[in-house]
């Protein structure tokens, strides 16, 4: 997983909530065996009306994702988080993520910043109003600075230096082999296996 | 001290796989089962050649191939579906895991096979790559869904690293009234607690009603837990359940099953344990639901009328508005005024025997309204024969019905069994987002009794209205 430190850059913001994953990327996008070529698949249904943000130019090279609460809702297709990160965005901020969204971001370092919703409604009102404001997200402080405001997020300590330093999580896990292999030696002999 | 010792039957179920637990970190998980499907595993595998690691358990591994393929023998596979099937099968054979492909009798759903095979059982922890995983909860396993970097982490350390989460109950007491199935139970819970109202707990469905279920409907109670943003769902394991589970392939036998039995009994919520919240229903006050909008707490039950977004509370009303648009709905309408063009039986929610037991019931010695396109695709390939077997199938082509071989189908419309643009569907799968059943395409999520009774109607129906 890459590193990442920092996020500076202009928002797009998509004020709804409940965003599902089947918009992110609908499932015809899934039958693809790599980990690229989802790009163009972001939000596909709604980038068809001329009036989707998406398509509003003043918002055009956006490398952060203002959204209403739940975004990342319904199935747990990491798709969603690789079509985000391919079309050019480096963090989502929303007032909750859904639960499998936001692990799959963390995966792939894409920033998944949880604010209050005051504070992203506030955010949301400033980027409408001047769609060119740079927005920092600073990954080692979780904070999130833009002109008039200042907001720190939640990140437990082991999700902060994995994203921090682009740890490999198997391999920080395979370290523990040793654990492992203890729990599996006193599992219950009945438990199914493919084996029998 | 020994009222701190009360656990619910999550939080047991939970701390009797923890591996490591240390301050500052999420508890490393042990995954008793991890089950695998074409669509989300392909990456996985990939991960793991490029790392040159292996599978660590492949005998905790199964795979099935259940999302895009095709449900008529007569289809033709697309390229890219079969190049995702053929990574399948390579991927199995390299990694020495088990595999049910198409055309082998085990092949389906893969949270339908896994409990038909004896695999699910209480106690256990379960992943998978899809949301749904929340099914095997039914039988008192913590199980749920992960995405495709977390798949490739289970393959190398048969290991997760996850927070432990908090409880909720959902209580549901009383007798479920006739014609009311677990699916309107759940969408009814939905309706109450919201998308977001499991958000950071493993739900448990406990109280008479519950109880009163068999494993198929308490599979689609848990199911359908993530639609409620819930991490998983779980009911506590009791004679029913193993009544299910004995005699499986994949169940203890012998002496085995009695050790496992005395473990599973004690799986159960301690008296006075503490949930984090509690939700009460009363099940006497539920009716057969009918989704109206794109999201499934968007829902009123068969009686009632499209909602007037201006008559909701303010927060709902937005999405509600942009719901009816999408969903082509004017408020006022009465549900059974709708008509629809196609009518979905299938899914991991709706797709076992009894499903389409009911269902036959209802379409026995009638036929679909022309003009509807009425499907019936069984969860797996073992519930096809069993259905076959029982002559259901002749229940449903004598109706109009076209009667297929097991996948998810038009649940999520990777196949090519879609919806064509402003189609409208009864469906008794889990989701109505926009597009799921195929671009533009209009879902309504509803039990398979109000599925076979729209099908014969032409618009929505409960088994009573027909003639």
């Amino acid at each position: 997983m890459r590193a990442v430190q920092r996020v500076v850059g202009r928002a797009l913001p998509l004020d709804r909530a409940n965003v599902d994953t089947d918009q992110i990327i609908p499932a015809h996008w899934l039958k693809r065996i790599e980990r690229t070529g989802y790009g163009a698949g972001l939000f596909e249904a709604w980038r068809r009306d001329p009036a989707f943000v998406m398509n509003d130019l003043r918002y055009a090279g956006a490398s952060i994702l203002i959204a209403g609460a739940n975004f990342g809702s319904g199935s747990s297709r990491e798709h969603a988080v690789w079509a985000l990160d391919e079309a050019g965005f480096s963090a989502v901020i929303a007032p909750r993520l859904a639960e499998i969204f936001r692990a799959n971001c963390l995966k792939s370092g894409l920033v998944p910043v949880e604010l209050a919703a005051d504070e992203v409604t506030k955010l949301l009102g400033l980027v409408h109003d001047d769609p060119r404001i740079e927005i920092t997200i600073d990954v080692e402080r979780r904070t999130v600075e833009a002109p008039g405001l200042r907001a720190t997020f939640a990140l437990d300590d082991h999700a902060h230096v994995r994203l921090l330093e682009g740890l490999d999580d198997i391999a920080v896990t395979l370290a523990h082999a040793d654990e492992i292999t203890a729990y599996e030696a006193q599992r219950a002999a009945w438990l199914p296996s493919l084996r029998d | 001290m020994v009222a701190a010792m009360k656990r619910t039957l999550a939080e047991k179920v939970w701390d009797r796989h923890v591996v490591r637990r240390a301050t500052g970190e999420p508890d490393l998980l042990y995954i008793d089962l991890h089950l695998i499907h074409e669509v989300t595993s392909p990456q996985a595998f990939e991960g793991l050649r490029l790392a040159r690691r292996r599978v660590r358990r492949p005998d905790l591994t199964l795979a099935t191939m259940d999302h895009n393929v095709p449900t008529t023998p007569a289809t033709p596979v697309d390229d890219i579906s079969l190049k995702q099937m053929e990574a399948m099968a390579r991927n199995a054979r390299e990694f020495g895991i088990r595999l049910y492909p198409m055309g082998a009798p085990e092949q389906g759903i893969v949270h339908v096979i896994s409990p038909q095979l004896g695999l699910t059982e209480p106690g256990m922890t379960i992943v998978c790559g899809d949301s749904h995983t929340a099914t095997h909860g039914a039988f008192g396993a913590i199980a749920f869904g992960i995405g495709t970097s977390e798949v490739e982490h289970v393959l190398a350390t048969q290991t997760l690293w996850a927070g432990r989460p908090g409880t909720m109950a959902v209580t549901v007491e009383g007798a479920l009234p006739r014609g009311v199935w677990a699916k309107d139970v759940i969408l009814g819970i939905i309706a109450r607690i919201g998308v977001s109202g499991g958000v950071g707990a493993v739900i448990e469905y406990r109280g008479s009603a519950i109880r009163g279920l068999s494993m198929e409907g308490r599979m689609t109670i848990c199911n359908m837990s993530i639609e409620a943003g819930a991490r998983a769902g779980m009911i506590a394991p009791d004679d029913v359940t193993f009544a299910y589970v004995e005699k499986r392939k994949h169940a203890p036998k012998g002496a085995e099953w009695e050790r496992a039995l005395d473990d599973w009994r004690a799986l159960p919520t301690d008296a006075g344990a503490h949930h984090d919240r509690e939700v009460r229903i009363d099940a006497s006050k539920l009716r057969p639901y009918v989704s109206w909008g794109t999201n499934p707490a968007q829902t009123v039950t068969i009686d009632e009328r499209v909602p007037d977004p201006d008559a909701l509370e303010p927060a709902l009303r937005e999405a509600a508005g942009r719901a009816l648009r999408y969903m082509d709905l004017t408020p006022g309408t009465p549900i059974r005024d709708i008509a629809v063009d196609a009518v979905f039986l299938g899914s991991c929610t709706n797709a076992r025997i009894e499903d389409l037991r009911v269902a036959g019931d209802v379409v026995r010695g009638r036929r679909v309204r022309a003009g509807v396109r009425a499907l019936v695709v069984p969860g797996s390939m073992l519930v096809k024969a069993q259905a076959e077997r029982e002559g259901l199938d002749r229940l449903f082509r004598d109706a109009g019905f076209e009667w297929r071989d097991a996948g998810c189908s038009m649940c999520l419309g990777m196949n090519p069994d879609i919806l064509g643009p402003g189609e409208r569907c009864a469906s008794t799968s889990n989701r109505n987002f926009e597009g799921r059943q195929g671009p533009g395409g209009r879902t309504h999520l509803v039990s398979p009794a109000v599925a076979a009774a729209t099908a014969i109607a032409g618009h929505f129906a409960l088994p009573e209205d027909l003639a």
